[in-house]
């Protein structure tokens, strides 16, 4: 019987053929954690009594509230630095920017194991590994013994089919398949993703879509690795970490979904979940009060040029507040040196250090009592960003660029050529 | 293993969000004073109500969202002795299992309403509603978890076993 991408990393990582629900012990190549999940496992970690850490790169990113905002997220900081300082583990410390994206330009091979104490872990799947999230004390364990327990998760294949029309993002692909199989859709299932759409999306693009896996409840968003994966590994200097992976012809699906993506409009997922996606036709005319363009999930320099492409000689709308946060210091200098930074200005945005911004909801753009905001990133739940009387609006950077022109929800495709 | 306790009712999609708020991001390293606040913006009575032993019924796809381990370790330090849905959200149900708080999946939790007092059977997958007379059977836990439930969760596991005896 052939394997699905789930099943062949995880048939490595676990050194014997595995089956979809069994529960296996598992090799983790990269482990990572954030400074909210992070502390609780330095702490776990140091009650196990564990001396140092396994994993080839053990990594905590303080990037969800980056700079500090308060003293006692500062010491939070601290611990993470301190556990780095007596350990094998790396800290990327403030102005680095989002682990996901950083795992993305920097560590991530096909093929690998990532655990990351973030959902969003599940992006490196976007690469062609097995990138899963999970707890700060399962990621003590991985620390600490280089291995964690897994159930291997059935699979589902969505094949993605046609041509994706001008103004219609890899963002927009995403938010209609949730939109349609729901927010608990693919819970504990692997996603994932073929067909020859896959070719019209740059990798950035790709890791948008895996980037979301867990917002339909799955366990990875796997897609295969071809040229496109080589040429951005090359572009980071990583070209021998490419490595072919794609599933068996005869892998077993326990579902199959075929989604013509010739049609799509631009998609807006609505408050309070991500499921509750509508057709920007649909959508359009709902007025906002900020607009924040950034985040692991549209943070990357190709989002950042598509907004800057319709925000290019136009100034936001006077009543909203327009926030840009480059997810990586190498986005950032991308950025700026593409002169992307003077039309941001020009336009009226607050640009600032990478990092997860405001989507985390500590700071950078906490919304006030029954605004609302349209963001890029992935997840709109109520109270998400610092405030239960707002509302979160989810939709793609060129979506959020028009949008903040005209302060009320816009179809991209009016300011494209 | 027989938990025995009276019900809380929450929804669908309770979120991790709901559960423990992104504006108490700081207290994530106060696990107590956190637990003031958990399912602060779900119910915001709940937190000063709950008592040692309650169970929590809810809807569909309970935990849903971040990986924050914080909020099933501040459902616990409540009190709350078992959480029963008609499903979870990965990550969560992970992380309770992991720190010892058991998760149950029944599709008929609509039938069960707040204040029933519930009889839970762990390892033979039984749930008793004594205010109704009712009972409902569901699916245990895989064996492995099922030991980490039992130990406590899987500090306790690890403590005793030094590795994952799978």
């Amino acid at each position: 019987m052939g394997k699905t991408i789930a099943e062949k990393i995880l048939s490595e990582k676990a050194g014997k053929d595995v089956i979809p629900g069994e529960i296996i012990v598992a090799k983790v190549d990269l482990a990572l954690v954030q400074d909210g999940t992070g502390p609780l496992t330095v702490e776990v970690f140091d009650k196990f009594g564990f001396k140092d850490v396994k994993p080839d790169k053990a990594i905590l990113f303080i990037d969800h509230a980056a700079p500090s905002p308060r003293k006692e997220l500062s010491n939070a900081h601290n611990i993470l630095r301190d556990f780095a300082k007596r350990t094998r583990a790396m800290v990327s410390d403030v102005g680095e920017g989002v682990s996901h994206q950083i795992m993305a330009e920097k560590y991530v091979k096909p093929g690998d194991l990532l655990v990351g104490a973030d959902s969003h872990t599940c992006t490196g799947g976007g690469l062609g590994a097995f990138s899963t999230g999970m707890g700060s004390t399962d990621l003590a364990l991985a620390f600490g013994l280089g291995k964690v327990w897994l159930k291997v998760p059935e699979t589902f294949l969505f094949e993605l089919k046609g041509r994706l029309p001008e103004g219609v993002y890899s963002k927009d692909i995403i938010l209609h398949i949730i939109g349609t199989i729901g927010a608990d859709g693919v819970t504990y299932k692997a996603m994932e993703f073929t067909g020859e759409v896959l070719d019209q999306l740059s990798q950035e693009a790709r890791l948008t879509i895996s980037n979301m896996a867990v917002e339909a409840g799955a366990k990875a968003g796997l897609i295969p690795t071809d040229e496109t994966t080589k040429a951005y590994l090359k572009e980071y200097g990583r070209e021998n970490d490419f490595r072919k992976i794609k599933a068996d012809p005869d892998a077993n699906y326990e579902k199959v979904f075929t989604i013509d993506v010739s049609n799509l409009e631009p998609a807006v997922s609505f408050p309070h979940t991500v499921d509750n996606t509508r057709k920007i036709s649909e959508a359009r005319g709902v007025k906002i009060n900020q607009v924040f363009i950034g985040t692991c999930t549209n943070g990357r320099i190709e989002d950042l040029r598509i907004a800057a492409s319709i925000l290019k000689g136009r100034k936001k709308h006077p009543d909203i507040r327009l926030i840009v946060v480059p997810a990586s210091r190498d986005v950032y200098k991308k950025a700026l040196k593409e002169g992307l930074f003077d039309i941001f200005i020009d336009a009226g945005a607050a640009i600032m250090a990478p990092g997860c911004g405001p989507c985390v909801g500590v700071h950078e753009g906490v919304l006030g009592d029954n605004e609302k905001v349209l963001s890029t990133q992935n997840r709109n739940f109520l109270g998400r960003m610092g405030n239960p009387k707002g509302e979160i609006y989810l939709a793609s950077p060129a979506t959020a660029a028009a949008s903040a022109i005209t302060g009320e929800i816009t179809d991209p495709r009016d300011y494209l050529q | 293993m027989i938990l025995k306790g009276k019900v809380w009712k929450f929804g669908d999609d309770i979120s991790t969000d709901h559960i423990a708020p992104g504006r108490y991001f700081h207290l994530r390293t106060n696990l107590p004073e956190l637990a003031k606040h958990v399912l602060e913006d779900a119910r915001e009575d709940f937190a000063s109500k709950v008592e040692k032993g309650d169970i929590i019924v809810a809807g569909r796809n309970f935990g849903l969202g971040s990986s924050r381990e914080h909020a099933p370790r501040i459902i616990k330090l409540a009190g709350v002795a078992a959480i029963i849905a008609k499903s979870f959200a990965r990550i969560f149900y992970r992380n309770a299992v992991n720190i010892g708080l058991p998760l149950i999946e029944i599709k008929e939790a609509d039938e069960i309403d707040e204040g029933d007092v519930l009889e839970i059977d762990l390892a033979n997958g039984f749930v008793k509603n004594t205010t109704k007379g009712k009972e409902y059977k569901f699916v245990p836990m895989p064996k492995f978890m099922l030991y980490v439930i039992n130990e406590g969760g899987i500090e306790n596991y690890i403590s005793k076993y030094g590795d994952y005896k799978i």
